[in-house]
């Protein structure tokens, strides 16, 4: 290498690293031109609609089914017990998080519906909409049972159990005692108490969920089309669970309209397509329709958090004390658990500051609903929200402004690396710098003084803030160490075609993030080539390398750094070619701009399109000892931490109307540390989008029960999602801390907004309120709680 | 359920004629009985949007629409709109701002952001806010694609952006 050599590949000439590349996969999406599941017809598809349970809880017995049969282009209809002959049962339990049960679950019901919505008869036929007239004609013998509709008495002797072989209704339990908390307490010259609930929401993803199963039984080899984040966790679950060579199973994921986490659990009725298609040995499609979407989909939050903070005179945090009660369904959801958002929920809770004294307990308990399990955040917005709420409540006990109870309280920038009391350690976080570049960006001072003439004119509005930490780049101690056949690696083979164009095919999956295009760059600046000599193939299992594909902000930051190690590796191939071809030492020849260059000068030698004619087609002309490799597979995992830690801040400013108890969002800003960052752009987007669904859930989103287990608002109409009319204008900055634990140095970025923002908000209202001396902690913050909380209604 | 009428209309420029039956939504037409995938389905209620066609001129919900109602009516999607080339600024302005994520709502967000700039091209902030809330995006938060749509107004009612 010439001493002009760059030091690391991030500082290469032509990076892309670090500008707003615009997608190249967006374009046939701007046209109409994707392939999402529904899109797709196969030769001699049917289609499947399930009954499904009115009932939150009930027996069934006798099933006649045969009208339905007898209806127009009706192709089968099937039980649970008929198709359990081709799928068995599941468990969702991990063996790291000790004690958590759950019972055996069917892709359809055998003789007992345990939420409302879950599939208990399959009617196929040749369209969907037979198919559905088909399901109103079988008559299935209901019983209702008790219901267990409230998480709080799930536990009492007098509810009745949901499963009787496993005992009770406690799925899981956690306990953490770090410290002395008691004495904390007794020293504490202020305590702060409060009890936050979070009302379940849901995904929504636009696309709802969607399947098309096809199993040759020639080959015996199943194809699955499948909108969804993990295509090789499913290949193996789908192998597993009907009996099938796991070679002989393909996944493929096209274009995926929004996942958020909805798409990345198993789902009863897609594994009964998949065995359906077998029984009937053609192709099936499901595509839930809204309503369906809305009883199935995972829910997530639902927790019930007592909690309380010990502060010194100081203002210093002393201690945590917290009880965390969450209802999960009738089942722990397979493969990932329903008891992961719990569990970080009682790990990250005050995980920006300096507390040494922390005792949480955390029960997951099995309810008459539909099931729970890991959304966009899993835990992080609980976590936040509670701990940020406990310090805002403790500014206002002590008078003190929150900005500076928070300076005084999160964890110094030089204190790395640093452990937290529950064990998280963090490799290197910026609190204090973040929190400064907010407060710069919004002119806190100037806000505080217009916030004061507002109010003196009978106007409420309020700032804001919540300081964050976020798990990403996840190595196998999140799923891996549990027994899970759940990758935490990810891998990416790079080829070189003919025409100097490169074929990247990479683990991780697409689902609107950016993922590919953020892969591109990387590939595009490690090999030295422009952006268009670049192509990636993502989501087919029968192509890719194995990954983990997209879930716990891991894309841009394990897919990342594959990418990278495969670019470099390849390039170093190249070189070694080229100096073959031009007798030249390979050290003095670089790539740039997709041709070979003097390293000194950058004087072109030879594009990649004649390295690769010669050796395509004239590989006689090379030496005879020489095979080149023009195609190279790298992986990575990470292995230095068990998460790369990123941190940022939000802060809201609102406006609450103490008439109608409407609130108003007039700005949010966010400060966020992920690490290199590859796409700005894109990082950008990722925050905002994820900023409006941590807004949904505190404003708007709540999937309602009744004490009957009974759904009351299961459509779009009436489960309010945020819409444009609404939502802010939000100022997005960065600090850049990249992780040493990689070359790319990325961490993830798509779950840090939907962290902070509902904590954020519920500050900002309570700063509102706070002249009348009222607070609230109910999420979402409807109108209704907040007129309640100001004794209105 | 089996009886059908046999409806004519124009798609896309393309004179279409088809024995269909009279319960089939318009969207649902286009998707399974002439392949137009383009437009998508999002809830079936007429809320979220996805579905957003243009019929005899004006933007409605494919999926509040029979059918049978757009005998004798000129239909545009988005497949018809991008090849002829009509809102290949929009287009542009969203792939360049990335207006867009999972794309599931992008069709018909295009659509409506072309209805309010036919109408309006110095549309401010608010006013496209307003326009487009009927129509969901998940993934991105609204700011992108209002930028987009302000910028592309901007051009063609001659202001610098």
């Amino acid at each position: 290498m010439t001493e002009k050599s760059p030091l690391t590949v991030l500082d290469r000439p032509n990076s892309f690293i670090g500008k707003s590349v615009s997608r190249a996969g967006a374009k046939r999406l701007l046209e109409g031109r994707g392939t999402f599941v529904d899109d797709m017809t196969l030769p001699r598809m049917v289609h499947v609609a399930f009954c499904r349970s009115p009932f939150a809880h009930a027996k069934f017995g006798a099933i006649n089914s045969e009208a339905a049969k007898a209806a127009s282009g009706i192709i089968s209809v099937v039980t649970g017990r008929e198709l359990a002959e081709y799928c068995t049962p599941w468990v969702g339990v991990l063996t790291h998080l000790q004690g958590l049960k759950s019972a055996p679950q069917h892709a359809i019901a055998l003789d007992k519906a345990c939420w409302q919505g879950e599939a208990v008869v399959a009617v196929i036929a040749e369209t969907r909409s037979q198919a559905e007239d088909a399901v109103e004609l079988v008559e299935i013998d209901y019983q209702e049972l008790p219901v267990v509709a409230d998480m709080e008495t799930a536990l009492d002797d007098a509810t009745p159990v949901i499963h009787s072989d496993l005992g009770d209704n406690l799925c899981f339990q956690r306990e953490v005692d770090i410290g002395e908390v008691d004495k904390a307490f007794a020293d504490a010259h202020c305590v702060v108490e409060e009890t936050f609930n979070f009302g379940r929401h849901t995904g929504v993803c636009l696309e709802t969920r969607a399947i098309i199963a096809d199993y040759n039984p020639s080959e015996e080899h199943l194809t699955v089309y499948l909108s969804a984040q993990a295509p090789h966790m499913m290949k193996n679950l789908y192998a597993k669970h009907f009996g099938l060579n796991e070679d002989k199973v393909r996944v493929v994921c096209k274009d995926v309209g929004g996942s958020f986490g909805i798409k990345v659990h198993t789902y009863p009725d897609e594994m009964a397509t998949g065995a359906l298609s077998i029984m009937l040995k053609r192709p099936v499609k499901f595509n839930a329709d809204r309503l369906e979407s809305f009883v199935t989909d995972i829910h997530a939050r639902d927790h019930r958090v007592k909690a309380r903070m010990a502060v010194s005179k100081e203002g210093k945090f002393l201690a945590i004390d917290m009880d965390d009660l969450t209802g999960i369904g009738p089942y722990s959801v397979y493969p990932r658990t329903s008891g992961i958002e719990a569990n970080q929920v009682i790990n990250l809770t005050g995980g920006p500051y300096t507390i040494e004294n922390y005792r949480a307990n955390a029960r997951v308990v099995f309810t008459n609903k539909n099931g729970m399990c890991q959304y966009r955040a899993v835990g992080h917005p609980i976590a936040c929200a509670v701990g940020e709420g406990l310090v805002d409540a403790a500014a206002r006990a002590m008078d003190m402004d929150p900005v500076e109870l928070r300076r005084r309280n999160l964890i110094p920038d030089d204190a790395y690396p640093y452990t937290y009391a529950t064990g998280l350690v963090y490799e290197q976080l910026s609190h204090h710098q973040c929190l400064d570049k907010l407060l710069e960006m919004m002119d806190y001072d100037g806000l505080r003084r217009e916030q004061a003439e507002y109010r003196d004119k009978g106007i409420h509005r309020g700032i804001g803030f919540a300081s964050m930490i976020e798990v990403t780049n996840p190595s196998p101690a999140f799923y891996g160490v549990g027994g899970a056949f759940i990758s935490s690696q990810e891998g990416c083979t790079m080829r070189l075609d003919h025409t100097g164009g490169i074929t990247c095919t990479v683990g991780v999956t697409e689902q609107g993030q950016g993922s590919d295009a953020v892969m591109a760059q990387v590939a595009a600046t490690a090999v030295g080539v422009p952006m268009e000599n670049i192509r990636i193939v993502s989501g087919d299992t029968d192509v890719v390398p194995y990954g983990g594909g997209t879930w716990a902000s891991r894309a841009a930051g394990i897919g990342g750094e594959a990418a990278l190690r495969a670019g470099k590796a390849l390039r170093e191939n190249l070189l070694e070619i080229a100096a073959i071809i031009l007798q030249a030492d390979a050290a003095a020849l670089d790539i740039q701009d997709g041709a070979v260059v003097d390293a000194d000068g950058g004087t072109e030698r030879m594009p990649l399109s004649e390295l690769g004619r010669i050796v395509y087609f004239r590989g006689d002309t090379l030496p005879k000892d020489v095979q080149p490799e023009l195609v190279v597979t790298r992986h990575y995992v990470p292995k230095a931490f068990p998460f790369a830690f990123t941190n940022g801040v939000e802060a809201f400013y609102v406006e609450v109307d103490v008439d109608t108890g409407f609130v108003k969002l007039l700005k949010c800003w966010v400060v966020d540390d992920c690490g290199t960052i590859i796409n700005p752009m894109l990082v950008d987007e990722q925050i905002r989008g994820g900023v409006v669904q941590g807004i949904g859930g505190a404003l708007y989103e709540e999937c309602l029960y009744d004490e009957r287990g009974q759904y009351l608002n299961a459509t779009m109409a009436d489960y309010l999602t945020p819409m444009a009319m609404e939502m802010p204008d939000i100022e997005v900055g960065h600090v850049e801390t990249p992780t040493k634990d990689s070359e790319l140095g990325a961490k993830g970025v798509g779950e840090a907004g939907t962290t902070g923002a509902p904590a954020a908000i519920m500050n900002a209202i309570n700063d509102a309120i706070q002249p009348f001396g009222k607070h609230v902690s109910d999420m979402p913050f409807t109108p209704e709680r907040i007129l309640k909380a100001l004794g209105k209604v | 359920m089996s009886d059908t009428l046999t409806v004519n209309l124009t798609v896309n420029g393309e004179k279409v004629s088809r024995a269909i039956e009279p319960r089939r939504n318009l969207v649902d037409f286009l998707r399974e009985d002439l392949q137009l995938t383009g437009s998508h389905v999002g809830c079936e209620h007429g809320v979220c949007g996805a579905c957003t066609l243009r019929v005899n001129g004006e933007i409605v919900r494919g999926c509040l629409m029979l059918a049978v109602q757009a005998e004798g009516a000129v239909v545009e999607t988005i497949e018809g709109v991008s090849d002829s080339g009509e809102i290949a600024d929009l287009q542009e302005a969203f792939h360049e701002r990335n207006a867009l994520q999972c794309g599931f709502c992008t069709p018909g967000m295009l659509l409506a952001a072309a209805d309010l700039l036919n109408a309006n091209p110095g549309a401010g902030r608010d006013q496209i806010r307003e326009h487009i809330s009927g129509n969901y995006c998940r993934c991105t938060g609204y700011q992108a694609i209002v930028d987009a749509i302000e910028a592309v107004g901007r051009k063609r009612s001659g202001q610098s952006s």
